[in-house]
């Protein structure tokens, strides 16, 4: 096979930081532009390989709006050597970009049904895309719900725009916390507790819902919406595993039969529903 | 003469074929005596080769042994394959330099001269043909893998002999390859009428084949060299049944997997010698300056704690958990990703475990009963 026409796919784009938004204590959003070629088209859920320069690469998902593919968008959180390196960067920095890889959300195809998306912490960030391409087309679903759950009124992730989707956009919106602090007026509890609530007088088996946030949060979330009656066939989760290369070469993602790089991020729940109730796969 | 693919001929020694592939512009790699084992190193000479040895091998037990005086390829497979050469241990993906406004990437590929892997057996025939699976996967294409696969000739080595650790007989990978290679060899009767029967595979391998001097094999050569992958084939201990993927599905709380993980020093031994474990990590590295970096992708093994790692704590922190994984992907998942079974029945995983644990024998044992 001749592959001298092809690029290796190990290889980074050149990207430059055009904003930063502080988000959180540890917690940053930055806007990206290209610099080795024009802006790629991406679907909601996917994810890039970001590299900080001479410390390495991390997997993070895309948190922009598929709708404006020139603005790469990204949120990390500092919680290792490259996640540390890339909530540093500034406007002006350069970084390298690989992607988009993974699936995504099948937003489009659940059109006419009641969208629920529900998110913990910030699992928040791989749902904005969805959010905001479901919102678009708002009139073609039957609702557009987002149940948001954060460990602490501190840790609540899109402030503002969250308020936004509620008031402006058309959206249900519910949030709640583990932990209340001073000054929440919100509800408390995680967000199990709340879904019975926002389903309230809806026809369960119309919702396809969309799950983001910790492994523990999307198990027992699909648990209960099955029991609630919303099919297996209509929740999705997004699965985050150790990636070195987002190709399936690494091996390092695998879950049972899938590589969570190229068959995943974004499961049907009714395909890995059981791998998901089992501890170290 | 002028020998064609799927035809058969006769040669003296193995010797001229080395000569000739030296000749032609190939690099020559091929086994050697090194360390008490043999090794895929270059070649120089076709005395570099291990003539007059042989092996023996156990659970936990590798020694080269003096064979056949004569004998060109009585030993099997050691601890190393092909792989290092295809899908090296360290190799530098790319560099990079700061710049005054971020940085500018190197990415120059390493050479790879056109090179003839001389003395491929059959299982690992089917090793690398394992490896072009994963690293061409119909997503992706691993460019520096697929040019030097491109650049690879394969003069395979039909096995006459098995040591017991082998069980590719039963993994459909062996003693004998029909394909695969573009140019097989046999070796027939060192002790009497010795020669060896060539097998042509490819429009590369005839041409080479057309510089040596051939004779037409007989009835009675093929008749002997069949003899030969049978003998080899019979004298297998050791198997794994044809259903054994699907019969390992839903086993993951089998109780077996805690007592294989009492004896497991989770060293990563058998994902080193294993010829398509494909798994790799990446490293940074950084002169003093910091104005120069490296990424260097390295073999890596699922039998780390760290392979695993995502933020909050690895996912497989039992050790059974890690062997379940390694066992359960080579035998059972391989065949979902890719169609067919990562293992090759080479027996380098069950020779080369410190503490002789025997795939074959964990993998029965779980598919067996419902724990």
């Amino acid at each position: 096979m001749d592959v001298s026409n092809i690029q290796d796919p190990m290889l980074p784009r050149r990207y430059r930081v055009a904003e930063v938004w502080e988000e959180l204590d540890d917690v940053a959003t930055m806007s990206l532009l290209p610099i080795d070629g024009p802006p790629r088209p991406f679907k909601a859920g996917q994810f890039n390989m970001l590299y900080a320069y001479g410390v390495g690469e991390a997997a993070i998902s895309i948190s922009g709006d598929p709708a404006v593919p020139e603005r790469l968008i990204h949120t990390t959180r500092n919680v290792g050597k490259v996640s540390a390196a890339l909530t540093r960067l500034r406007a002006g920095d350069m970084l390298g970009v690989r992607g988009p890889f993974g699936s995504d959300w099948p937003v489009e195809e659940q059109k006419g049904r009641h969208m629920l998306f529900i998110a913990g912490g910030l699992g928040l960030a791989p749902l904005r895309g969805a959010i905001c391409q479901a919102l678009a087309d708002r009139l073609d679903y039957e609702e557009v719900s987002l149940l948001f759950g954060a460990r602490s009124p501190n840790d609540l992730l899109y402030r503002s725009q969250v308020a936004e989707w509620g008031a402006f956009s058309g959206a249900n919106v519910e949030v709640t916390v583990d932990t209340a602090a001073r000054g929440w007026t919100g509800h408390v509890g995680v967000v199990t507790t709340r879904l019975e609530r926002i389903l309230n007088g809806q026809d369960h088996a119309n919702v396809s819902a969309f799950i983001c946030g910790p492994e523990i949060m999307m198990r027992f979330t699909a648990q209960d919406l099955v029991e609630l009656g919303v099919p297996t066939d209509k929740i999705w989760v997004s699965m985050e595993r150790n990636m070195k290369c987002a190709l399936g070469f690494c091996g390092h993602c695998q879950w049972g039969p899938d590589f969570v790089c190229k068959d995943g991020p974004v499961f049907r729940y009714d395909q890995i529903g059981r791998r998901l109730a089992m501890r170290e796969i | 003469m002028s020998a064609a693919p799927g035809e058969a001929y006769v040669i003296s020694s193995p010797a001229p074929l080395i000569e000739a592939l030296a000749a032609a512009g190939w690099r020559v790699i091929g086994p050697r005596e090194s360390d008490g084992t043999i090794s895929y190193e270059e070649l120089w000479d076709p005395d570099d080769l291990p003539r007059g040895r042989s092996d023996d091998q156990e659970a936990g037990h590798y020694r080269l042994t003096d064979g056949r005086p004569d004998s060109w390829f009585d030993y099997v497979v050691g601890p190393q394959s092909w792989k290092k050469w295809l899908f090296p241990a360290r190799r530098k993906l790319w560099s990079a330099e700061k710049t005054a406004d971020g940085f500018q990437i190197d990415d120059r590929a390493e050479e790879y001269p056109k090179t003839a892997f001389f003395g491929v057996r059959p299982c690992e025939i089917a090793a690398i043909e394992r490896q072009d699976a994963v690293f061409d996967n119909g997503d992706f294409t691993d460019t520096d893998y697929t040019r030097r696969r491109a650049a690879t000739l394969i003069v395979a080595v039909q096995c006459a002999r098995s040591a017991a650790t082998c069980f590719c007989a039963s993994m459909n990978t062996g003693p004998h390859a029909d394909e695969g290679f573009d140019l097989a060899l046999t070796e027939l009767d060192p002790e009497g009428n010795h020669r060896f029967l060539l097998q042509i595979g490819s429009a590369d391998g005839a041409a080479l084949a057309d510089t040596l001097p051939l004779r037409d094999a007989t009835e009675d050569d093929k008749a002997a060299a069949r003899l030969a992958a049978s003998s080899a084939a019979a004298q297998q201990t050791r198997r794994l049944p044809a259903d054994i993927a699907p019969r390992l599905k839903g086993k993951e709380n089998h109780p077996g997997w805690q007592d294989v993980a009492e004896k497991c020093l989770h060293c990563a031994n058998c994902t080193l010698a294993c010829p398509t474990c494909f798994c790799s990590d990446v490293e940074d590295t950084n002169d003093l300056t910091g104005d120069n970096t490296e990424r260097w992708r390295v073999w890596d093994s699922c039998f780390s704690v760290d392979f695993s790692y995502i933020h909050g704590g690895a996912v497989r922190q039992d050790p059974a958990a890690r062997y379940r994984q390694w066992l359960t992907h080579k035998l059972s998942t391989w065949h979902d990703q890719f169609g067919s079974s990562g293992c090759v029945g080479c027996g380098r995983c069950i020779a080369w475990c410190p503490v002789g644990i025997d795939i074959t024998e964990e993998a029965i044992s779980i598919a067996r009963d419902d724990g």
